[in-house]
């Protein structure tokens, strides 16, 4: 079993939520990002998704594209990423780690190679955003041998149909995106959330993680009522961009932030 | 059947179900955006053979478009490159002064059909820009123009064109602030957007049907010539040659012709300041394959993948990627793609504008070098056809700027 399966099982059995938290790879410099790794971990976070920057992140509001924008200023590429995930698992074997990103960085390594160095940093899971499972044929058997768990987003505009496809091909967790639009930018409606959990429930035994649009301590409660993990993206990144200048200050707001949030998941 | 004939008649159509060409296009997007673009490819599907909507395609092509575009022997400009017959289509002459509104107006008819209210679209140089706004005023749809900060700069005639027309224009100060920002700024918005916005793709590129799509509105353009070269000259032209950005125009002229042996195509693509410096933008030329915007195709992209800022003297051609179309019609070698200089292109506008009195626009410009230097290889007898796409009005300030006049 790998580790998402086995947060997964472990939070399961505490019936508690998963926390999962996002931060862009080498925002706003490289030397920061193996120290925050730890800091979200201590701070609480079940599952870490880090995100590799990419030039055109075409699905991600102004602020991870200004995270992206500031880590390529420092000229951090997918091999640096893989790195800083050896560099973190030398401290910490336990926290699950999925690479979060677009596909072309990843298509121009080479799938098997990619597969390779990642699975040997301790990468657990891909996300890969503008890969649907319709165009993922090549690469999911490389996963497979790999041992990384393929993440894919499901949207409220999903159909049935489309749920299923997405399901088949998922391990570790799915996403839920829950709302309409980028990440980061609107608040989102957690009635509409829980009903769509309840009918996604039906076709699915993977543990459902929702993300996009939540901010605060309370609509994190709330979604978490709900989901089996909450994902917490573009509010960390904002607290990493106004703190850019200070690393000291930028992982305590960090931590302080996650940990009010693990708290009031942790309530419900 | 000659051996070139039987090849010919051997290559399958494209795309497959899936939108793929060959290894490239498919449809390369987020989850968020696959309802929406289901949702297009399905009214597509459905209107590409609707005796109604195709009959109001075709009028408004001949009475709002101004189509069939004439074709022209450039005769003094031949007798001058001392080589093969030079044949323009002058799609310059459209209304808006360029191929871009064959596109628009099919897209804005499908938007009507579906029920959407609210147009979107990209634009770098503001050809498409000025099209997509065009149609809107027409229709009395809303329409919101995403273009790339330094192209509002470069672009300002265009802009305030846009603004009279109505459409809102928005700066777009994100990545290299340039066309391709922009398509990234126009799919947030369509995703965020989706239930009464149709987003009007200027080119060949984007997530299937797009390139499908566009290209089927752009044919107009190869099924005309067809017919007209064959009026004018008995048999079909031996070359054809046209600019690729993102690659519509090119695509609208040779598609109709893929099957037919005997005629060569050529896409030229913006070889900027040389190959050599890396600073153009000819991925089809000097870029590999890769994945961006909703598709594979050539890209300009680093060592790691990330997408690579390009240069060209014409912002219709500053484009980093290119239609998976002409992905595939490179990779199966039935297409050829060269690459044209800015000084190159320069010299032809004004060759042009002085010998055959048409102005013609800095992308086109780059098909008319080509197209000499391949008459003066053809020789006597031969028969180019070199797509016109758009008129030079627009570009007036870019080459007085580089001759250092003010205008």
């Amino acid at each position: 079993m790998n580790r998402i399966a086995k947060t997964f099982n472990t939070l399961k059995t505490e019936n508690k939520t998963a926390l999962v938290s996002y931060i862009t790879a080498g925002d706003p410099n490289p030397d920061v990002t193996v120290p925050l790794l730890h800091a979200l971990a201590e701070a609480g976070s079940d599952v870490i998704e880090l995100g590799v920057p990419f030039s055109d992140p075409m699905a991600d509001g102004p602020v991870i594209q200004l995270a992206c924008e500031r880590a390529l200023a420092h000229h951090v590429r997918l091999t640096d990423v893989i790195e800083m995930v050896r560099r973190f698992r030398e401290k910490d074997q336990i926290t699950p780690i999925i690479l979060m990103g677009y596909l072309n960085p990843i298509e121009i390594m080479g799938y098997e190679t990619f597969a390779k160095k990642a699975s040997a940093a301790g990468v657990d899971g891909v996300l890969t955003v503008d890969m649907p499972p319709e165009e993922a044929e090549g690469v999911l058997p490389i996963y497979a041998e790999n041992g990384l768990d393929p993440i894919f987003l499901v949207s409220p505009e999903s159909t049935v149909e489309r749920f299923k496809i997405i399901s088949e091909h998922s391990k570790g967790f799915i996403y839920y995106v829950s709302l309409k639009g980028v990440t980061g930018v609107k608040a989102i409606d957690t009635v509409a959330v829980a009903e769509k959990m309840n009918e996604l429930r039906q076709y699915t035994d993977l543990p459902i993680g929702v993300g996009f649009g939540i901010n605060d301590a309370e609509t994190a409660k709330a979604v978490a009522q709900v989901a089996n993990a909450v994902v917490i993206g573009s509010a960390i990144v904002r607290r990493v961009e106004a703190n850019q200048h200070d690393t000291h200050k930028l992982l305590t707001e960090v931590s302080d932030f996650l940990q009010g949030i693990r708290r009031a998941i942790d309530s419900i | 059947m000659t051996n070139q004939q039987a090849r010919l008649s051997n290559i399958p159509d494209m795309p497959d179900e899936k939108g793929h060409f060959g290894i490239h296009g498919g449809r390369f997007i987020a989850e968020t955006l696959m309802a929406p673009v289901e949702e297009l490819r399905q009214a597509y599907d459905k209107m590409k053979t609707d005796p109604a909507f195709l009959a109001e395609l075709a009028q408004d092509f001949a009475d709002y478009v101004g189509r069939p575009s004439p074709i022209y022997l450039a005769s003094r400009w031949s007798e001058q490159v001392g080589g093969a017959n030079i044949y323009l289509k002058r799609e310059d002459l459209n209304h808006t002064g360029a191929h871009k509104i064959n596109n628009t107006i099919g897209q804005a008819l499908l938007a009507k059909r579906m029920g959407k209210t609210r147009i979107i679209a990209e634009t770098g140089a503001g050809q498409h820009g000025v099209a997509s706004a065009t149609v809107a005023a027409r229709l009395g749809f809303e329409c919101i123009v995403y273009m790339g900060e330094d192209d509002v700069k470069r672009q300002a005639l265009n802009v305030y064109r846009m603004r009279l027309l109505g459409a809102t224009v928005v700066p777009v100060t994100s990545g290299s602030k340039t066309l391709k920002d922009a398509m990234n700024e126009a799919m947030r918005d369509w995703v965020s957007n989706v239930d009464n916005t149709f987003y009007i793709i200027g080119t060949v590129a984007g997530p299937h049907p797009y390139p499908a799509m566009v290209r089927d509105f752009q044919s107009i353009i190869g099924r005309e010539a067809k017919t007209q070269m064959l009026d004018k000259t008995g048999r079909l032209p031996d070359a054809l040659v046209a600019c690729v950005g993102g690659g519509s125009n090119a695509i609208g002229l040779f598609h109709p012709f893929i099957h037919d042996a005997g005629v060569a195509m050529y896409g030229v693509e913006g070889g900027g300041r040389g190959l050599e410096t890396g600073q153009h933008a000819a991925p089809l030329c000097a870029g590999k394959p890769g994945v961006l915007h909703g598709n594979r195709t050539y890209l300009m992209e680093d060592e790691d993948g990330q997408i690579i800022e390009t240069h060209s003297i014409s912002a219709g051609l500053d484009y980093p990627g290119v239609g998976p179309e002409h992905a595939w019609l490179k990779d199966i070698g039935r297409a050829n793609y060269v690459a044209i200089n800015d000084d190159e292109a320069l010299k032809a506008f004004h060759t042009l504008t002085k010998v055959e009195g048409i102005m013609p626009a800095l992308e086109s410009s780059h098909a008319l070098a080509y197209a000499e230097k391949l008459a003066k290889e053809l020789g006597k007898g031969k028969n180019i056809l070199v797509n016109l796409s758009g008129r030079g009005d627009k570009d007036i300030h870019t080459v007085a700027e580089l001759e250092g006049i003010q205008v």
